[in-house]
Order: C-alpha cells, then structure tokens, then sequence
C-alpha cells in the first residue's frame, strides 16, 4: 500500500504463514512506521482528527438508526424519545449532531492547511481530488442528515435545496421531482434521504481509504514543502506522530466535549425543535453554519441558475486547483505576496459565511448609514468576486511573476541550519 | 517548540472566539425588535447549574392550572416527572412509576383508552407510563377554539424559541407594554413586544394569584412566569444535569490525558530537533 519499501520481518511461525498468504500485518506495521516529515506541525493532525470524526459519526449513527424513525408523522417524535428515553440517547443524539460540526470545522482547517503550504501541487493532485470528493460527499451527508430530524429547518432546507435542481434548464422540474419522489418534500423524501444518509458515510470511508492510499504512495507534504530527501528528513509515524497527533486529537476532544456537553445547541438553529410544518415558512432559512459560505455565493446574483452555477464552481474550481496555481513552490512561506492573498481569502470566506447567515437587504454595520451604503447582497458579491478571482486570476499570474524566497535545501537543513551534517539522527 | 504550541493555542483560541461569538449571534437574534429583553440568572445556567426543583415543582402547577387549558405536552410521559434530575424526582422511588407525587399527578388527568372487552373508547384517569395527553382531539379543533390560532405543544418550546427561558420569561410579562400607535390588531390578536412582529393570539394568560401555590410562595406575575420557564425549560432539555455531571468528568478525563500526552510527547521528541 504504502511506497517505501517494507522493513517489516515477521517473527513467529504464525506471522511468516499469514505474510506468505496476505501480508496483512505487513500492511500495519508499515503503515505504523511510515516516514513522515520530521517538521510537520499541529495543522497536519487534522487528518487523523478527521478519521476519528468519521468513525465517531458511523458509530453514534448506526445506533441512531436503530431507534429513528423515518416518517414524517413519527421522525420528530422518534428523535426526542431518543433524547428522553434510549439509553445514553441522551448523549449520542447530540454527538452525532455536534460531531458533524466539528466534522466540517476540522475538515475546513484541513484544507485551508492544503491551500497554504501547496499540498495540491505535484506529486499530490491526484490526493487532493479525492480529498475534494470527500468533501464533496461529506456536503451531501450533511445535507441529507439535517433533513432526518423533521424539524422547521430539515424541511425548508430541504425544500430549499431540492428547489435548486428545479432551475436546471428542460429537464429541471422532472428532475427535482425524481429527487424527491413527488411533487414537495414528503415521507417519500424523508424515506430516501434516510436511505441515502445511512449509504453515503461507507462511501466516504471507501474514498478516504483511497486517500490514504494516494497520501502513502507519495508520501506527506510539509510546512516548508521541500521533498524529503534523505532518512534524516523524516521519522517513523510511530511513535513520534502518533503520540504527537494523540495529544493534539485530546485537544480536540476537549473543544467537541465543551459543546457537546455544555452548548449542544449553540451550532443548531432554535426552529429545528419545531416540528416541520408545510404550510409555515420560517422567517428566515438559513443552512447549517458550514453551508453559509456557498449559500452566500448562491444569492450573490439575482438569476437562480447563475446563483446555483456560481455556488457549483466554488466547489469545481478546487478540482482544478492543482493546475491553475502555477507556481513550482509549494509552501505559502516562501510567497511573502501570495501569502498575503491567502490570507485575504481567507478573510472573505468567513465574510461569505456571515453574508450566508444575513438577510440580504439588510445594511452591512460599520459600513452603512442608514439605508445608505453597503448591504449584504453588496458584501458577498464583493467577496465572491474575490472568491473566484483568487482561484483563477491570482495564483495563475502570482506563479508567473511573483519571486518567491530561497527555500533550505532540505528539511534537516531549514532546523538545524548548515551544519547539520552528522546531527544525531533519532534512535528508531 | 515554544512556536508550535502557540500554533496551537492559537487555533484553539480562534475556534473559541467563533464558537462563543456564534452562541452571541444566535442568542441575540431573536425577533424582539426594540424590547429590550431582561436577562435573568437561571438557576440551570452555568456548568454546574442544575434546576430549580422547587421553582420546576411550581411551574408544573401552572402549566396544569393555567397553561394545559389549551397547551399539550406531547413528547411527556408523566413518569418523566419523577426520573432523576426531573422536578419530582425521589431517591426513595428510583423507578418514577411508583412515585405516589407523580402517580398522583397521572390520576388527575383523564386519558382516552380503548375498552379491551367491548372495544369502545373510553375515558379513565392517567397512570405514570401515559403520555401527557392532546387537549385538543386535533388541530382544526385547537383553531376553531383559539379564533384561528394554534396553541403550540411546549414540550421542547425553550429550545424552539432563540433567547431560549429569557424569551418565554420575557413573553409572558411584556403583555403591559403599550402597542405603537399604527399598529393594527384584528380581534383576538394581542400585542406582545417579544413576539416575531409583535401580534401573538394568546391573551394574557398571568395575572397576580391566579393559582395559589401549594408551598405558599406568593403568586405574583414575575414568581409564576419565572417557575412556568423552569419547568418547561427542564421538560425541553431533562437531561440536562446528567449532560453536565458527565461532561465535567470527561472534560476533566481529557484534560488529565492531555498532560499526560503532553510529556510523553516531549519524551519521545526529547532527542529530534524540529
């Protein structure tokens, strides 16, 4: 699985059979002693964060499962006798809904990680890609699994979204009603999002294991984003990452438990606990807080389908991230301007993100007087703009002309400076 | 080293500030408009906060004798009322059915049941294991005697509402405030500052002494509004104190690893610059 060759030996007469048949234990023991870039730091955990998230979320909703029921009479019903009577329902309801939180942050940190120190450039686009599907199915799960509660914002929400593919040109109104098995959100709906929910989650473990995969094969970019060249540059994953990642994961641990336990419903919306009514409109529909960004894309332009093709080439153009930056360095640190640009884009999207929370016609404070000046239509097309132009102006030019700074010639080099010829190299 | 763990402190910090600011946005974005609403100190609140059993054990006596006539509880069984950390729970019944509090509270409701022997509906009193039952035998029925409006189920009510208790508080006693000159109020619909656009179909329901208290505390306006948000804001979140008890010990759990963690990487890392 893995690219770099196997030191693994096995010892006992039971192993060397097993190796000789399906070199299984093979596998792990590489995986435990992968060399890693012996300069990563905490941004880099976030991948095991993320597995954790993953398998934190198929365990509480496969229990879930058990005792939801997925009909729009019952559905709201079943999840507050989950909170009220199931044993430990009580606790896993909530971590399944905080955990997909904390999911999508973790996921957010881990690519705005890959954004800045390049890990999208070559050797690593075919990583990165799967790393967008992911993302891409992750949207979907979520998606659908707020829908399952039936509550105000499940169903509008729902509505909402499902809308979207009504504005597909011809076949738009065939296709939004295939989606949702009638004519509006219904038990049909519910009955298939749940299907699909349950599904989606192996679909993602398939692709992070294909990820994974591709993450060993060309092995981890890191903060400098030079290739490690010799043994020195790197160490064992165990036990130097592993206890490293162990920390920083308990860390982690400690903010998901703080919500978990004393704010579960800070990252929710108050009218999910109204049970769905079809004929109530909820003043105001606003998507889980990791969908504000796109859904201020989305009502940036007038025309629906022109919102809905913007919100689609927000995600399409990371696809092809790997070949609109022209740049050959990788890490930001060695690209004092576009480093600059990063962090303005980084800025606009949590700007996007309090647009997607905001009514649109409302003024945008500190920069209205009155009715005067900016409202949040205005900001988030600014920031969508900027959005789009990062991706597709500025890093193809920025690669062309910008001077990036002298890189170390090797990771050992960048800490111990020259005269690391001879440094102790770590026991192993 | 020193720059890593500042790394990291850092992002914790950011993911904090965006946490606390998020739970801000979302507690202020009710659609209160100019009231300014009063934040009162619930006994909850806080990591250690737990009901108010006494104020709970009031609040259940409003809800029966002023807030039931047209609001159910749907999602409540009454033996809910005795688990633990509910209003009357007693260590002496740890199974809530034998509670004579709570078996005494399921008799005085009348519950719809269905005769084994003849098959026809009848009426008998509530046992603990009854839900709280409909007021209303359905929706139409909750319009027709509430002109128009429908009385909404207060089972999860202070989660459903942002501001959450200071919302429901604040409702019930913002019923004095003068509408604005240009408001038009059709008949049966009332001012209420708190409400979304200020028209809600309830009256008033509070008045001073409306019940009289069972352990003797004065009735006023604020006393019984205060004790009716406790008590629906325990049947919205019941396990609230079990969250809290087993979140300390876990956050504690994690911290102590963390430590540990901590130095035993700076063990293993003891000879590796990086």
């Amino acid at each position: 699985m893995s690219g770099h060759p196997s030191t693994y030996e096995p010892k006992y007469a039971a192993t060397k059979w097993m190796d000789q048949r399906l070199p299984i234990v093979r596998m792990g023991a590489d995986f435990m002693t992968f060399p890693s870039p012996r300069n990563l730091n905490y941004w880099y955990t976030f991948g095991g964060i993320l597995t954790l998230c993953l398998v934190s979320q198929i365990i509480t909703g496969i229990i879930l499962a058990m005792h939801y029921v997925p009909h729009t009479e019952l559905a709201f019903e079943s999840v507050q006798r989950i909170r009220r009577d199931v044993p430990f329902g009580w606790l896993l309801q909530p971590m399944h809904a905080v955990g997909a939180s904390m999911f999508f942050f973790a996921v957010y940190v881990h690519m705005f990680r890959g954004l800045y120190y390049g890990s999208y450039k070559a050797p690593r686009e075919v990583l990165w890609i799967i790393g967008c599907l992911i993302y891409l199915v992750m949207m979907a799960t979520g998606f659908l699994g707020y829908t399952l509660p039936w509550g105000q914002m499940s169903f509008w929400g729902a509505t909402v979204i499902t809308g979207f593919f009504g504005a597909v040109p011809v076949v738009g109104e065939s296709l939004q009603q295939w989606l949702l098995g009638g004519y509006a959100v219904d038990n049909a709906t519910l009955n298939r999002f749940f299907a699909l929910h349950y599904l989606l989650p192996f679909v993602i473990a398939g692709l992070v294991g294909v990820h994974v995969w591709a993450l060993h094969h060309v092995g981890q970019n890191n903060p400098i984003g030079i290739t490690p060249k010799t043994k020195q540059d790197t160490l064992s994953f165990h036990p130097y990452y592993t206890v490293k990642d162990g920390f920083a994961v308990v860390v982690f641990l400690l903010i998901f438990a703080f919500f978990l336990f004393y704010q579960p419903d800070a990252l929710g919306h108050a009218d999910n606990y109204i049970e769905a009514d079809a004929l109530k409109t909820p003043p105001h529909i606003v998507p889980e807080w990791y969908f504000l960004p796109f859904y201020a894309i989305l009502r940036a332009v007038p025309d629906k389908l022109a919102g809905i093709l913007l919100m689609i080439g927000a995600i399409a153009v990371l696809f092809v991230l790997p070949w609109l930056d022209t740049s050959k360095v990788r890490s930001m640190r060695f690209r004092p301007v576009a480093r600059g640009f990063f962090w303005i884009f980084l800025f606009f999207c949590f700007i996007l993100g309090w647009c997607g929370a905001e009514t649109p016609d409302n003024m945008v404070p500190f920069m209205s007087v009155g009715d005067k000046g900016l409202n949040f239509t205005g900001l988030s097309r600014i920031a969508t703009i900027y959005y789009f132009a990062y991706f597709v102006v500025i890093l193809p030019i920025l690669g062309l002309v910008e001077k990036p700074k002298d890189r170390p010639e090797s990771i050992t080099k960048a800490i111990l400076g020259d005269s690391s010829h001879g440094a102790a190299a770590p026991a192993e | 080293m020193a720059f890593k763990l500042k790394t990291l402190i850092l992002t914790g910090t950011a993911a904090f500030i965006a946490a606390v600011s998020g739970i801000a946005y979302a507690a202020g974005g009710g659609g209160t408009g100019d009231y300014k609403m009063e934040h009162k100190h619930w006994h909850f609140q806080g990591a250690f906060g737990t009901y108010d059993k006494a104020a709970a054990q009031r609040g259940y006596q409003v809800y029966r004798e002023v807030c039931a006539s047209c609001h159910a509880l749907k999602h409540l069984a009454f033996r809910h009322l005795g688990d633990k950390g509910a209003p009357f729970y007693n260590e002496d019944f740890p199974n809530p059915n034998d509670n004579p509090l709570v078996k005494n509270f399921a008799a005085d409701w009348t519950v719809q049941d269905i005769d084994v022997e003849t098959g026809d509906v009848i009426d008998r009193s509530g046992i603990p294991a009854d839900k709280f039952p409909a007021i209303y035998p359905n929706n139409a029925a909750a319009r027709a005697s509430n002109g128009g409006g429908l009385p909404p189920d207060l089972s999860v009510m202070v989660s459903a509402r942002n501001g959450g208790a200071d919302y429901l508080y604040n409702l019930l006693l913002a019923y004095d405030t003068p509408p604005p000159a240009d408001l038009q109020l059709t008949p049966g619909v009332y001012y209420n500052p708190v409400m979304d656009g200020g028209k809600i179909a309830m009256k008033n329901p509070l008045s001073d002494d409306l019940v009289e208290y069972a352990d003797g505390t004065p009735a006023t306006l604020e006393q019984m509004a205060a004790d009716v948000t406790e008590f629906l804001a325990w049947s919205s979140d019941p396990k609230l104190e079990q969250r809290k008890s087993v979140g300390f010990m876990t956050m504690l759990y994690l911290l102590i690893l963390a430590v540990l963690l901590w130095f035993s990487y700076k063990r293993v890392w003891r000879n590796v610059e990086h």
